[in-house]
C-alpha cells in the first residue's frame, strides 16, 4: 500500500519533516517547490507508517484503501508525478 | 534588575501573521507576541476567504490556534492599526512590528461599465458569503439567468462553485446565513467563465479544475475548438510546462469530449482567449462585450494574450464577478512600493526609500511578496522574515522600546478600544458559533455582524442557550 496526498494539500510542509522515508516531494528548497500545486508521496518509497497523516494540518493525506470518493484520482496522480519526473530526468540525461 | 523584555507586535492575524507568530514562538520562546487584528475574529482569509465547501482546509485554524494562542501569543482583535493605534505608537511599545496586512483590495479591469450595479469584485462576493462583517449589507442580484466570471484563478473557481452548488450542499457548510438565503433563491442557470489566455495558461490548480468538472448536477462545457492549443502554447507545454499545466490541458480535453447534459441543473461554460472590453446596461449590468485574443511570446519569453482584430461578441448577463487579482493598499507612516504594491523589503526587513533597513519593522505574507502562492507558501515566507527578526534581536540591533511594559500598551488600548476582543472574547465567539452549528448540523454558524460578534465576545449575546 501507500499513503496519498489529495488536492486539499496547502503545502504546509509539516509532512516532509515528519516522513521518515523521505518520500514526499518536492523537497523544501527544490526548484519546483513553489511551482507545484501540492506535494506528492512516492508510492515506491512510502513505508506506510502514517506519520504524514498526523502531521497534515488539513487532513489531506489518506491510505490508498480509504481515499474519499471525491479524491479518487489522487492515487494515480501521485504515482504519475514521479513517473513523469523520472522520464524527464532520463530525457535530460 | 528585570531582564529587558522583547515584545513583538504582529499586525494582521491572517495566515501570514499566524505562521509568523508560530515561527517566532518556536525560534525565540522568550519573545512576547501580540497579534493585532482589525476584525473581532482571527485567521483572516482562512475564515473569510477559503470557500465554505472546503471545510477540511479550515481545519488549519486548529494548528494556528495551538501554535500561537495556545503558546502564549495574545490576540488583540477589533483594533485597527493606523486608525485606533498608530505605527509610531506601536514602535514606542514594541521592540519590533511585523506587518501581515495582506492585500486588501482588488485589481480593476480598467474597462467602461466596470462600476455598474451588478458588476462586483469577486472578493466582495467572497467576503459576503463568508460572513465578513463589513460586507454583510451587500445585495447581490441573483435573479438573472446568466452570470459572467472574469478570471481563471482560485478565487474564480471558488465563486463559480458557490454560484452552482445546490442549496442542500451549501447548507452543510458554514456559508453566512444571509448568503445562504440569497443563494437558495438564485435563478442563475449558467456561469460563463472568461480566461484571458488559453487552456495551457489557466491559473486554476488541476484539483480546482477537476472539482468544477465533477459538481453534482452541473454540466461543465468547454468548446473542443477552444482547447486546441496554438503553436506557441503547444511548444511551451512540451518544453517548459509543469505538471499542473499538462494535467489541466488533459482535463480540459476530457471535459470538451463529454457529451452535453441537457438534464443538468446548472451549466458552467469555460471560454478561453477572451477579454472583456465593456460592460453595459441601463442602470445595471445587462450585457458584456468580449473580444478574442491570441497567444504571442513576449520579449521576456513569457506567453501573453494579444487582442485579435475582430468585432467583439456580446454576452447577456445580470451579474459580473471580476476576479483578476488582489492588490495591497499603503499603510500610514510605513514605506510603500507604489509599483509593486508591497512594503519594500529584503527578506522581510522593511526598507526605507534609500534602501536601508528600517530598524524594527518587518513584513510577511502578501504585503511582503505580493498576492501569490497558497496558504502554505506563507509558512516559508514567515520563516524567512522571522529568521531576520531573530537575527536582529540576537545581534542587539533592536533597542528596547521606551514603553516596554505590557501594562502600558494595555492601558492605551483600554482607553482607545474598550471593546477590544481578547483571546477570551474570541473563545466565546468561537464557542457560540460552533454551538449554533451543532444545533443546525452545520460545521459552524457564523455571526456576521460586528455587533453580534462583539456581543458574543462580551458574553452578552442572546446565545443559543436562550433560544
Amino acid at each position: 500500500m501507500t499513503y496519498v496526498i489529495t488536492g486539499s494539500c496547502i503545502k504546509d510542509d509539516a509532512c516532509i519533516d515528519a516522513c521518515p522515508a523521505d518520500c514526499i516531494h518536492p523537497k523544501l528548497g527544490a526548484l519546483d517547490f513553489e511551482a507545484v500545486e501540492q506535494l506528492y508521496i512516492d508510492p515506491e518509497v512510502c513505508i506506510d507508517c502514517d506519520a504524514c497523516v498526523d502531521a497534515c494540518p488539513v487532513d489531506a493525506i489518506f491510505a490508498d484503501f480509504e481515499i474519499p470518493e471525491k479524491h479518487d484520482y489522487a492515487l494515480e496522480l501521485n504515482a504519475r508525478f514521479f513517473a513523469e519526473q523520472s522520464t524527464a530526468e532520463r530525457t535530460a540525461a | 534588575m528585570a531582564s529587558v523584555r522583547e515584545r513583538v507586535a504582529i499586525v494582521g492575524a491572517g495566515p501570514a501573521g499566524a505562521y509568523a507568530a508560530a515561527s517566532l514562538r518556536l525560534n525565540r520562546a522568550e519573545v512576547e507576541v501580540d497579534l493585532f487584528e482589525r476584525l473581532p475574529t482571527p485567521w483572516g482569509l482562512l475564515r473569510g476567504g477559503v470557500a465554505p465547501d472546503h471545510q477540511e482546509i479550515k481545519r488549519l485554524q486548529d494548528t494556528f490556534d495551538s501554535q500561537t494562542l495556545g503558546r502564549g501569543c495574545r490576540f488583540l482583535g477589533n483594533v485597527e492599526v493606523g486608525v485606533d493605534v498608530s505605527h509610531s505608537e506601536l514602535m514606542r511599545h514594541y521592540t519590533s512590528v511585523v506587518y501581515a496586512t495582506g492585500a486588501q483590495t482588488d485589481k480593476s479591469l480598467g474597462i467602461p461599465g466596470e462600476d455598474l450595479p451588478g458588476s462586483w469584485a469577486a472578493t466582495e462576493f467572497v467576503a459576503w458569503y463568508n460572513g465578513h462583517p463589513d460586507y454583510r449589507g451587500l445585495e447581490f442580484d441573483l435573479s438573472a439567468q446568466r452570470a459572467v466570471v472574469i478570471g481563471n484563478g482560485n478565487v474564480a473557481a471558488d465563486v463559480i462553485r458557490m454560484l452552482t452548488l445546490r442549496a442542500d450542499e451549501l447548507e452543510r457548510t458554514d456559508v453566512a446565513d444571509h448568503a445562504l438565503e440569497a443563494l437558495r433563491e438564485s435563478r442563475i442557470e449558467e456561469v460563463v467563465v472568461l480566461g484571458r489566455r488559453g487552456p495551457a495558461q489557466v491559473a486554476f490548480t488541476s484539483a480546482e479544475l477537476r472539482e468544477l468538472g465533477h459538481l453534482d448536477g452541473v454540466d461543465l462545457r468547454v468548446d473542443p475548438d477552444e482547447v486546441e492549443l496554438d503553436p506557441e502554447s503547444r511548444r511551451w507545454l512540451a518544453e517548459e510546462g509543469g505538471f499542473t499545466a499538462r494535467r489541466n490541458v488533459e482535463l480540459l480535453r476530457e471535459f470538451a469530449d463529454r457529451p452535453a447534459r441537457p438534464d443538468a441543473r446548472r451549466r458552467i461554460e469555460l471560454r478561453f482567449l477572451r477579454s472583456p472590453v465593456e460592460i453595459r446596461g441601463a442602470g445595471r449590468v445587462e450585457e458584456i462585450d468580449v473580444r478574442g485574443n491570441e497567444i504571442v511570446r513576449g520579449d521576456d519569453g513569457s506567453l501573453r494574450a494579444r487582442a485579435r482584430d475582430e468585432d467583439p461578441e456580446t454576452i447577456e448577463c445580470g451579474l459580473v464577478l471580476r476576479s483578476v487579482g488582489y492588490r495591497a493598499v499603503p499603510l500610514p507612516h510605513v514605506p510603500f512600493d507604489e509599483r509593486s504594491f508591497v512594503l519594500p523589503n529584503e527578506r522581510g526587513r522593511v526598507l526605507t526609500p534609500d534602501g536601508k533597513p528600517l530598524p524594527g519593522v518587518y513584513a510577511v505574507g502578501w504585503i511582503k511578496r505580493g498576492p501569490t502562492g497558497i496558504l502554505g507558501t506563507n509558512k516559508r515566507d514567515a520563516e524567512e522574515t522571522v529568521r531576520c527578526l531573530v537575527e536582529d534581536l540576537r545581534s542587539g540591533a533592536l533597542p528596547p522600546p521606551p514603553r516596554s511594559a505590557p501594562e502600558q500598551i494595555d492601558a492605551l488600548l483600554a482607553e482607545r478600544k474598550p471593546d477590544m476582543v481578547t483571546i477570551e472574547g474570541w473563545r466565546a465567539i468561537d464557542a457560540h458559533e460552533l454551538e449554533r452549528g451543532r444545533r443546525e448540523q452545520r460545521p459552524r454558524v457564523k455571526l456576521a455582524s460586528r455587533d453580534e460578534l462583539l456581543a458574543a465576545a462580551a458574553g452578552t449575546a442572546g446565545g443559543p442557550a436562550d433560544a
